[in-house]
């Protein structure tokens, strides 16, 4: 069992942990990520490590709530337990001083990106961070990123705080300045990844681009995962999850994160009757939209 | 001792195996044999000859005194029966289950020659069985402790045995599985209706009790590399860490929905337990009332097409490019498998498979071959008829045609020598890597075999390790 020490909502529906594990806390490095059971009927979640303390011997992880298993994660307060949590897995990302580093994170994708953007500024890059949001409600971790970011630009799809616009409008302006970025990492739904590889291409701005596919297993048993890059198959577990962004094929990686969408439906829909207390604030509409995008991460 | 002429034993015909109607185990999990009874189990070890020089023994990889336990099945002494089986076996009840007895044991016993032969393996599982129900398990019982801790990567058939021995020797022994279970492909692989997991379950909670450490979620490489194991102390490592990547056909649209790798495919419905949605929270491809095609002609197709029918297939197609001749399966499964409704379609290869325009796999395109001459395998080569194509209607594609090796262990212990393939090169008589203290064994030696070669090398490195471990300087 690994034991919750904290739990806070950052923002709706998107839960900050702090777990108890310490081998994986002493090992870990930016860009790699656990796999999480909640208990004995659980799914096996791939969730991305944020953070980590080696005195403490715990490791952060963010979660937002998508369907019935995040949704379940997030009900988890400090003091329960997660059943099982493996890691780290994947590898870690390649990072070293490129000189101008612009990290992108939509939605959900300012966490994952979060530790990366930090190993980067600690490698000496001129961090820029640029994190997106539907709204001023869903805003995470801005004060985290500002602490060590040379520049952070909050994007917000309705204005309601920061610029109004979405990532790739404040991408494209950096491109165009007189110090265009050496390195971009973009982590958040498929169609902000994909947009964002197609303005880096023109100029050959090395790109890269944190996949999340469906997983089970997470260490190449099962081939669940697989993606299409430079049009070859690779196993995104053990592979990446990092990929260069002008190399992968996003058409195939959008389809297969759907291939669950019936059932997963089905199964929050019990979820959702059965705790309908706990999870009040979820609207039927939101759910959908999420299903529709393929996901928020 | 059975006093039955030798004449009047060849006239006992071999007992049939009861087991649950095909039409009613086709919508289960449950096991599909029900095993012999008492009575059953005698009859069957009286056709036994007690020829003096047991042939059917050198069939079977780890030397099982079959002559020996069989004479006292048929003496009625079940509980001494499996005693003697465990002093080669350490898991009679898998192998009585799922090893392919009519090519090894069975294929040699001399009442074979003429009739049917002995029911080795149908013996072997009963006697397990009754072990099990009658006495419990009974506990290894280690010799004196020898302060040496042993660290096993992968709890599979070659780990299990491996700890089994080690244990006894009287070793401190830690076994590091990946997964949230133990039992490597006895637990996420081969079904339930073939391998009840409560078996497995049984069997590592016997090892647990002898004093063997699990370490579920531990992924060697990751977790803790090799060399960190080392540095923790243990003395030696042993490496069964599986086959376990799967292959795909590399055939157009193989990205399609629906297109699973075996593996997957197996992996959800019984670690995870898929069958039991949402009850248990992975979700699997609904296929009630849909096609479903398995590619290939092995354990792991019969698993996945009888897996398929079980969970609601309106059609569950066998696509196998050679003939049936040429197929690797257990013929127990195979008939297992025609009586259930599963189609088998020989000589046939997929092309391409297709879709709709929101990536749904709808079919698959395929084409008739023939046989020409045999290949390396020393099997007919499939030979490709021309303007033979046809697109064969399907929901579901379960890709079976076998698995590499997997990398973690190669690219975090860079100093293990590896085959182009992959799996990792050993000394065949003792099991020892080019690393010094690292042993390996089972799958990632051989490349996918079976459970009875994996749990042999997991004895032979037992063997290895303890002679190392007592005299490191014979490295
Ligand atoms: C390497 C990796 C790192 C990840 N890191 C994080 C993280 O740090 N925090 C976090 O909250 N999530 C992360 N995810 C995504 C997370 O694993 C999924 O959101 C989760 O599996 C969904 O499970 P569910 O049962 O709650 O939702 P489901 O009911 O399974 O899915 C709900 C919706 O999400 C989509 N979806 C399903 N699986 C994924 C997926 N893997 N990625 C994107 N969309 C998906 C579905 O298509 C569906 O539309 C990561 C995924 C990967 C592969
Ligand atoms: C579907 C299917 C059906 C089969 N049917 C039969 C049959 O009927 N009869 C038969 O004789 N054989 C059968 N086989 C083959 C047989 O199961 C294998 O040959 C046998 O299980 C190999 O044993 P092993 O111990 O080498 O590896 P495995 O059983 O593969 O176990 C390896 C274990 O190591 C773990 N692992 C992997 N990497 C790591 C790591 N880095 N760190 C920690 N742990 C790790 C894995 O999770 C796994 O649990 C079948 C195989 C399959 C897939
Ligand atoms: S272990 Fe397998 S091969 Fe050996 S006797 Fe038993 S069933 Fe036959
Ligand atoms: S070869 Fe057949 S008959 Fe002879 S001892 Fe073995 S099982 Fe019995
Ligand atoms: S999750 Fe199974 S191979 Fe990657």
């Amino acid at each position: 069992m690994y034991k919750i020490i904290s739990a806070e909502f950052l923002a709706q529906d998107i839960k900050r942990f702090v777990i108890s594990a310490p081998k994986i806390a002493a090992k870990r490095k930016a860009g790699q990520f656990v796999i999480l059971r909640i208990n004995s009927h659980g799914e096996r979640i791939p969730i991305t490590i944020s953070d980590s303390s080696t005195e403490d011997g715990t490791i952060t992880i963010i979660v937002q709530g998508v369907g019935k298993s995040t949704k379940e994660i997030n009900l988890l307060e400090s003091g329960d337990s997660f059943q099982d949590v493996v890691g780290p897995l994947g590898k870690p990302s390649h990072l070293t001083n490129f000189g101008r580093a612009v990290v992108i994170g939509g939605g959900l994708g300012t966490a994952i990106a979060y530790p990366i953007a930090k190993e980067l500024s600690n490698l000496g890059n001129y961090t820029i961070g640029i994190s997106g949001a539907r709204n001023k409600d869903l805003v995470i971790l801005e004060k985290e990123l500002s602490s060590f970011c040379n520049e952070l630009h909050i994007m917000t799809d309705d204005g309601t705080y920061g610029e109004k616009g979405f990532v790739t409008a404040k991408l494209k302006e950096l491109i165009d300045s007189p110090t265009p970025p050496d390195f971009v990492l973009a982590i958040g739904p498929i169609p902000m990844m994909r947009a964002v590889a197609e303005l880096t291409r023109p100029n050959k701005i090395h790109t890269v681009v944190s996949l999340n596919p469906v997983m089970v297993d997470g260490t190449g048993m099962c081939g669940g995962c697989r993606a299409v890059v430079d049009n070859k198959t690779v196993f995104v577990c053990v592979d990446g999850p990092e990929f260069d962004a002008h190399l992968v094929d996003f058409d195939i990686l959008t389809r297969r994160n759907k291939t669950y969408n019936t059932q997963e439906k089905e199964a929050l829909h019990q979820h959702t009757c059965k705790t309908e207390q706990a999870i009040k604030q979820l609207s039927h509409q939101e759910i959908e939209s999420n299903l529709a995008s393929g996901g928020t991460v | 001792m059975n006093t039955l002429p030798k004449k009047e034993r060849m006239k006992i015909p071999r007992q049939p195996m009861p087991e649950q109607p095909p039409l009613e185990r086709n919508a289960n999990f449950e096991e599909v044999n029900l095993g012999f009874t008492e009575e059953l189990a005698m009859l069957e070890a009286n056709r036994c000859l007690q020829c003096p020089k047991p042939v059917c023994q050198e069939g079977c990889p780890v030397g099982v005194q079959i002559r020996e336990f069989i004479g006292l099945v048929s003496d009625g002494k079940f509980g001494e029966a499996a005693a003697k089986i465990k002093e080669t076996n350490v898991l009679p009840a898998v192998c009585g289950r799922v090893c392919p007895q009519e090519t090894q044991c069975e294929a040699k016993c001399v009442v074979g020659v003429k009739g049917e032969s002995v029911a080795i393996g149908r013996l072997e599982r009963f006697v397990a069985d009754w072990e099990r129900d009658n006495l419990g398990l009974k506990p290894f019982i280690p010799l004196e402790k020898k302060g040496k801790k042993v660290a096993i990567v992968g709890s599979g058939p070659a780990g299990l045995s491996c700890a089994g021995d080690l244990i006894m020797r009287g070793y401190d022994v830690t076994v590091f599985e990946a997964l949230h279970e133990l039992g490597g492909v006895l637990i996420y692989g081969i079904p339930e209706f073939r391998l009840p997991k409560e078996i497995v379950a049984a069997e590592v909670e016997a090892l647990r009790k002898a004093g063997v450490d699990f370490q579920t979620n531990a992924v060697i490489g990751f977790t803790d590399t090799v060399d960190e194991l080392f540095q923790q102390g243990f003395e030696a490592v042993f490496i069964s860490v599986g086959a376990g990547l799967p292959y795909f056909m590399n055939i157009p649209g193989e990205h399609l929905n629906g297109v699973y790798s075996a593996n997957e495919f197996l992996t959800r419905v019984n670690l995870m337990k898929a069958y039991d949605f949402p009850n248990y929270s992975t979700p699997v491809m609904d296929v009630r009332g849909k096609n479903v095609a398995v590619f290939g002609g092995g354990n792991t197709a019969m698993d996945g097409v009888r897996t398929a029918k079980r969970l609601g297939a309106e059609r569950a197609m066998v696509i196998y490019r050679r003939s049936q001749e040429e197929m690797p399966a257990r013929k127990e499964e195979f008939h297992h498998a025609v009586e259930e409704g599963v189609e088998f379609h020989y000589l046939t290869l997929p092309l391409e498979f297709v879709g709709d325009e929101n990536g749904w796999l709808t079919g698959v395109k395929l084409q008739k071959t023939e046989l020409g001459e045999p290949d390396a395998s020393g099997r007919r080569k499939p030979i490709p008829i021309e303007g033979s194509e046809y697109i064969q209607e399907i929901s579901m594609a379960i890709v079976a045609i076998g698995n590499g090796s997997n990398p973690i262990i190669k690219q975090t212990t860079p100093d293990i020598e590896t085959t182009k393939r992959g799996t990792i090169k050993v000394d065949e008589l003792n099991m020892r890597t080019s690393k010094k203290g690292v042993f390996a064994g089972g799958d990632i030696v051989t490349g996918g075999a079976t459970v009875i070669l994996a749990m042999g090398a997991g004895r032979t490195a037992s063997q290895a390790i303890d002679e190392y471990l007592q005299n490191p300087e014979i490295w």
